[in-house]
């Protein structure tokens, strides 16, 4: 039931972007539509998984004092795996979500997530963490980028769903970002209080 | 097991074998990717390519020229069918955008009609100027279309500046970046041919 929890509670109880209100610069930025959202989504679980995972498993060796660089050189190497690997095998992908990819390495949640997760538990429940993490950061942006693609856009994941004609293109603009951030905001911390 | 306690050597030793092994990891997954991003880079270029001209047998050698009024070089690739020129591939670009770089790979015909082009990068406005993607290939509105039509014959200017092409609306500036590489790439066909005739020139000697 433990493990049921560290990974369930990335979604909505503890989700990095609507609650511990976490990396919300490449939040703001990528989520301009679903499929760049589910992109780099993607791409965090992995550097999250493997980061809580290595963490995790070196977190004795490493002395106190040291520990932040240690932990930024392991998020690094994973972060610049995945973004040889996306340049690789998705160059479309890579090239729309650009500077953000290696900037997941300054990413709070991963570093936050080593820092008050992996640096004190087991190997398992880390990566289970990493995964719920994950996810449910890939999920919050997934919301926020169908809100946005909808609106500003008239789609979802590229499929039209409504006339240009009526799109309001704040949306897709940096305002939009906003304002949408601040209502699925709002609307998670009700469902949240609801549930307590 | 007891963390580990933070005297000199141990920190040390313990960033060293961090960054030794991270440094390893990636020079691996490095050469195991080179070959797979050069390749990706490779194929967008020529995907490119196939898609602003009509179909070729295979392409030349590409040619680096500098047009005029420019600060970079844009680079002209001939496209042969049966040895026989059919048009060029023209990668250019402009600094005026309205957040900055174009890059635009523009197909031009022997006449020196646009047989087709294709926005390789940009950073305008989502939803005003990035429609520049479509905007200036709509068959539908002859104002605003630009394929087949022929250097020698359009102003490649916006209606604004006394042009011939409708400019998207709302992003005058977008529409002036997107002539302007145009223009470019006009001005490096020229050279490329002057290039070219004096390389033949030059053979013949």
């Amino acid at each position: 039931m433990n493990q049921w929890n560290n990974f369930t509670k990335g979604f909505l109880k503890e989700s990095p972007t609507f609650v511990l209100v976490l990396g919300t610069c490449p939040t703001l930025a990528v989520t301009t539509s679903a499929s760049n959202a589910i992109g780099m989504g993607l791409a965090t679980t992995f550097v999250l998984i493997g980061s809580n995972l290595v963490i995790s498993l070196v977190k004795n060796e490493i002395p106190d004092k040291v520990r932040i660089p240690a932990y930024i050189v392991i998020i690094a190497a994973f972060v610049t795996i995945v973004e040889l690997v996306m340049k690789a095998y998705t160059p479309e992908l890579s090239k729309s979500l650009g500077i953000f990819i290696p900037l997941i390495v300054v990413n709070c949640i991963v570093l936050g997530r080593a820092e008050a997760f992996a640096n004190r538990n087991n190997v398992f429940s880390s990566v289970i963490d990493g995964v719920g993490m994950g996810l449910g950061f890939t999920f919050a942006l997934f919301i926020l980028g169908s809100i946005r693609e909808l609106l500003g856009n008239g789609s979802i994941l590229n499929i039209p769903i409504y006339s240009e004609s009526y799109i309001m293109l704040l949306f897709v603009l940096a305002p939009g970002a906003f304002i949408v951030y601040g209502y699925v905001m709002a609307l998670i911390h009700k469902i949240n209080k609801s549930k307590k | 097991m007891a963390q580990r306690e933070s005297t000199f050597l141990n920190m040390v030793g313990c960033l060293l074998v961090v960054t030794l092994v991270s440094g390893g990891l990636l020079g691996f997954v490095h050469a195991r990717t080179k070959d797979a991003i050069e390749a990706s880079k490779l194929k967008a270029q020529s995907d490119a390519i196939s898609s602003v001209l009509p179909k070729f047998g295979e392409l030349g050698k590409s040619l680096k020229v500098m047009p005029e009024h420019s600060t970079d070089s844009v680079e002209v690739f001939p496209a042969f069918t049966n040895g026989k020129m059919v048009g060029m591939a023209v990668k250019t670009y402009s600094e005026k955008g309205f957040s900055g770089h174009i890059s635009i790979m523009a197909g031009v015909d022997t006449l020196g009609n646009i047989t087709g082009y294709e926005i390789l990068e940009h950073k305008e406005t989502p939803g005003l100027g990035s429609k520049m993607v479509v905007w200036f290939k709509n068959k539908e509105k002859p104002g605003q279309n630009v394929i087949g039509r022929n250097f020698s014959s359009t102003r490649f200017t916006v209606k604004k500046d006394g042009g011939d092409i409708d400019a998207i609306t709302a992003s005058t500036i977008t529409s002036r970046a997107f002539l302007d590489a145009l223009n470019r790439a006009c001005s490096g066909i020229e050279k490329y041919k002057l290039a070219c005739a004096a390389k033949m020139t030059q053979e013949k000697k």
